[in-house]
Order: C-alpha cells, then structure tokens, then sequence
C-alpha cells in the first residue's frame, strides 16, 4: 500500500456536449476508505464513476489512482499521452459494478467471472475456476454456476456482476446504483453484500447509491453531488443528519420519503 | 426442340466436374469475403480517422462498380502493374473483394448492435482490445447477421458464371463447351439451371439450419 491517497482528482471537468456534468472536482480517497456518492439525478455522480473507470476522458483536470494519470505517463522527464499497457495497468487498480450488470449474455455465470482472470491477469484455468467458484459462493450463487444470465433474477445477475469484479481484485471498487434496476425485495441481499465487503476492509469502496441508512451505516465519507460539484464532503451523520446546506437537507428529506 | 435425356446423362459427368471450379471458387471467394469484409468493418470504425475514411471510401468504390469490371482489372490490367494471377486466382479474389465490401456492412450492423455497455463491462474488467473484440463483442454480433452473410454466399455461388468471362472453366463455361462441340445447348444448360438450383437451395437449408442452432445457443 504506497502512502499518498488512492484517488486523488484535481480540477476534473466533463462536458456531454455543451452539457457540462462535472465542473471542477477535487477530491482525495485514501486507501480502505468507504465513500458513499449521494445527489440528484444528473448530478455526475454516475460520469465521476465512469471517469475514474477510465470509461471516459476529462476534458479538463486530471485523475489519478495510486498517483498516476491513466491517460498520461512519464517518458524521458516529461508528460506523455499514456500507451495502451500504461492505462491498463493503471485501468486494472479499479474495479465496477454497474446499475444494469452488464453481463456478458452468451457467457455462464462463471465463464463470466473466469474471462478476465484468465485472460487478464494470466491465471490458469484451473485455479481461475477455483477461484472463481469460490466468489460465486462468496455471492450465494454457488449452485448458479453453470446458468447463463437470461436464466438469472435481477438479484442473481448483480451477484454475478459483483464476483466478476472482485475477482480481478481491485483496489478500488465502484458500485453504480447497483439496485436501481432491482425489484425492490432484492435490494437488500445485494446491500448485505457491499456491506460485507465494506466490513472486510480489504479495498477502497465509492458507493453511488439513494439508499440513505445504508449510505449512514456503511460509509466513512458522505459526497453530496449537486450540478457537477460537490456540495458537501463529510462524515455520514453530519452530511445527513445535519447537513449544512439547505438543499442538501431537501434532498435528504425527499428521498427517505419515498423510502 | 428435343430434350435428349441420353445425351444429357453422358455430359452429366463433365458438368459435375466443373461443378467442383464452381464450387471451389465459391468456398475460396467466400473465405476472402467473410475475412476481408470483417477486416473493412473493423478498419471503418477506427480511432484513425483516415483508414476509417479511406475504408468508406473503398467499401462504396467496390460497391458501385460492377463485378465484371472487377474481374476484367485484376485480370487484364493486374499484369500491367507486374501482379499476374491464373484465372481461377484473379476470378477468385474479385469475388472475394466484391463481397467483402457487402460483408462489411453487415458485420457493421452485427457490431453495432451490440450494447455499448458491453464494450464498456470488458473495460471495467481491463480485458485488451482484441480480446474484448474476440471474446465479447463478436460471438454476440455474429448470430444474428448468419442469415444476411449466408444471403450473399447464395449469391456469390450464383455469380461464380461471370469468371467464365476470363476463361475460368467453371460449369457455365463448361456448357458452352458442351454445345459448342455438339450443337446442341438445351442439354448443358438446362443441367447448369438445375444444378445451381439445387445447391442455391441446399446452401439456403444450410444457413436456417445454422441460423435455428445459434438461436438456440444465444
């Protein structure tokens, strides 16, 4: 574990278009820490994710895992644009979990989970299958090994989506509303699960979420989003309970309603 | 007009034989076109945006130009430039690169048709180019365009005549032959008719067959 943060963002900014979503981020996550990401829809809580999953580009302001850029590296004392085997191995410290699971239809549940330890990382076969069965049971699917994802419930997809990502054992995991698309007597299986992991300790968690309590009881750190900033930024009791602003208030106030 | 079922059993043979160019200038013609037509599609989505262009550009030019054009250059004008091929070879990598171009646009469409998600859960997961390409995006994109490809493999089979024009000695070349030796052309040709027919048909049972087997396994 190096010393400095294991996110650390300065200055990030994100346009879709002319559409600005992210206007100027700073943000440092230390190692093991446990974010929780709340704010209104459209607030770039989803694109602060997907940048830091180098499944975007800032078009301005800069991103670092482990105090590298994964779009520029050194070259001769100076600053170049990143060749491919740099950003994968800066792309590899981070791991995600998206709203829709994303799995790969045409693929078991554990030929899902095997693919990027075998192909990635280099392990065997075998000891990926292990492996690999060992998440799935971790996740409680271990008798789904076999199924493909059309033959899965929502819940049982997320699991699936959650072994995969933590098998390639990264340092830093994001969830993206992972139980937006559930029905809602799944949603909490799935938060038993991050919940776990949290408790494990073992990695860097940035939880986007609407859950409120569970943002409270399993989070170090509360990030209150609002029109591509952050607004707030502290412990989950403060942000929530007493939040300093007032919109941050009104918003915490609306969604434990409809909950 | 007579029909001489006699005479039409003895040439039966020598067609047959020809059959065999016919065919392997289908298979060779459609393994260049399934390989070069994946290669445009992938070349016409490039980050570079001059290959991504010029592609384009190429996939129209062979588009609006006849086959016969084509096969007439890479035989007669090929050779200028020092490229000298046999006949089967020039008929051959015409087809080839004339259905290329076709095949392209379907396996555009098979691509696009895959989720952007999907591209994006490989990333996450920092799989490499390729092998996202080999291992998630295509078995997904091919499926569903097996009926379109198969479409133009029926329909390459049945251009396979045209390389007759560069004295490939395939069947219809061969009943040109046959009626020439013996006057009589109704024989030979009306064999050539039924043999495409029969084989343009099994071709065509052959592709829903492979189209019902990927659905199952999609």
């Amino acid at each position: 574990m190096t010393a400095g943060p294991v996110v650390r963002l300065r200055e990030l900014h994100k346009s879709y278009g002319a559409l600005p979503v992210l206007r100027g981020i700073d943000l440092d996550i230390p190692h093991g820490e446990i974010v929780s990401v709340i704010g209104p829809s459209g607030s770039g809580k989803s694109t602060l994710l997907r940048l830091l999953m180098t499944l975007e580009r800032p078009d301005a302001g800069r991103v670092e895992i482990e105090g590298e850029s994964p779009w520029t590296q050194r070259r001769g004392g100076q600053e170049v644009p990143a060749d491919e085997r740099h950003l994968r191995r800066v792309r590899g410290k981070v791991g995600m979990v998206f709203q829709h699971f994303n799995l790969f239809p045409h693929m078991t549940a554990l030929g899902n989970v095997m693919e990027a330890p075998v192909h990635v990382l280099g392990l065997a076969r075998e000891a990926a299958r292990e492996q690999a069965l060992g998440h799935l049971a971790s996740v409680g699917l271990a008798d789904k090994a076999h199924a493909r994802p059309a033959e899965l419930s929502g819940g049982q997809k997320q699991r699936v989506a959650i072994a995969r990502a933590l098998a390639m054992q990264p340092k830093v995991m994001l969830f993206d509303e992972i139980t937006s698309a559930l029905d809602p007597e799944l949603v909490g299986g799935i938060l038993q699960l991050v919940r776990a992991l949290a408790e494990k300790r073992t990695m860097t968690l940035v939880i986007v979420t609407h859950h409120m309590a569970f943002a409270e009881s399993v989070s170090d750190r509360v990030l209150f989003f609002d029109q591509g900033v952050i607004v707030e930024d502290g412990p989950p009791q403060a942000i929530l309970r007493n939040p300093r602003l007032e919109r941050t208030r009104r918003f915490v106030e609306a969604v434990l309603e409809t909950r | 007009m007579i029909f001489d079922l006699s005479y039409a059993w003895r040439i039966a043979p020598r067609l047959v034989e020809a059959l065999g160019v016919t065919l392997q200038a289908t298979v060779l013609g459609m393994a260049i076109a399934l390989t070069l037509g994946l290669a445009l599609a992938l070349a016409r989505r490039s980050r570079f945006r001059a290959l991504a262009w010029a592609t384009a550009f190429f996939v129209e030019f062979v588009r609006s130009t006849p086959l016969l054009v084509q096969i007439f250059f890479l035989f007669y004008v090929l050779p200028e430039a020092g490229v000298r091929l046999s006949p089967l070879a020039a008929g051959v990598s015409a087809l080839g690169i004339h259905y290329a171009a076709y095949c392209s646009e379907v396996y555009r469409a098979g691509l696009e048709s895959v989720p952007q998600a999907q591209w994006e859960a490989a990333a996450a997961l920092n799989l490499g180019r390729w092998r996202t390409l080999a291992a998630v995006v295509l078995p997904q994109a091919l499926p569903p365009i097996v009926p379109a490809l198969g479409n133009y493999l029926v329909a390459m089979f049945k251009d396979t005549p045209l390389l007759s024009a560069i004295t490939v000695v395939e069947l219809l070349q061969t009943a040109k032959l046959l009626g020439a030796q013996s006057f009589r052309y109704v024989e030979p040709l009306t064999l050539v008719g039924l043999l495409f027919l029969a084989l343009s048909l099994a071709a065509a049972a052959l592709v829903r067959l492979a189209e019902r087997k990927l659905r199952v396994h999609a």
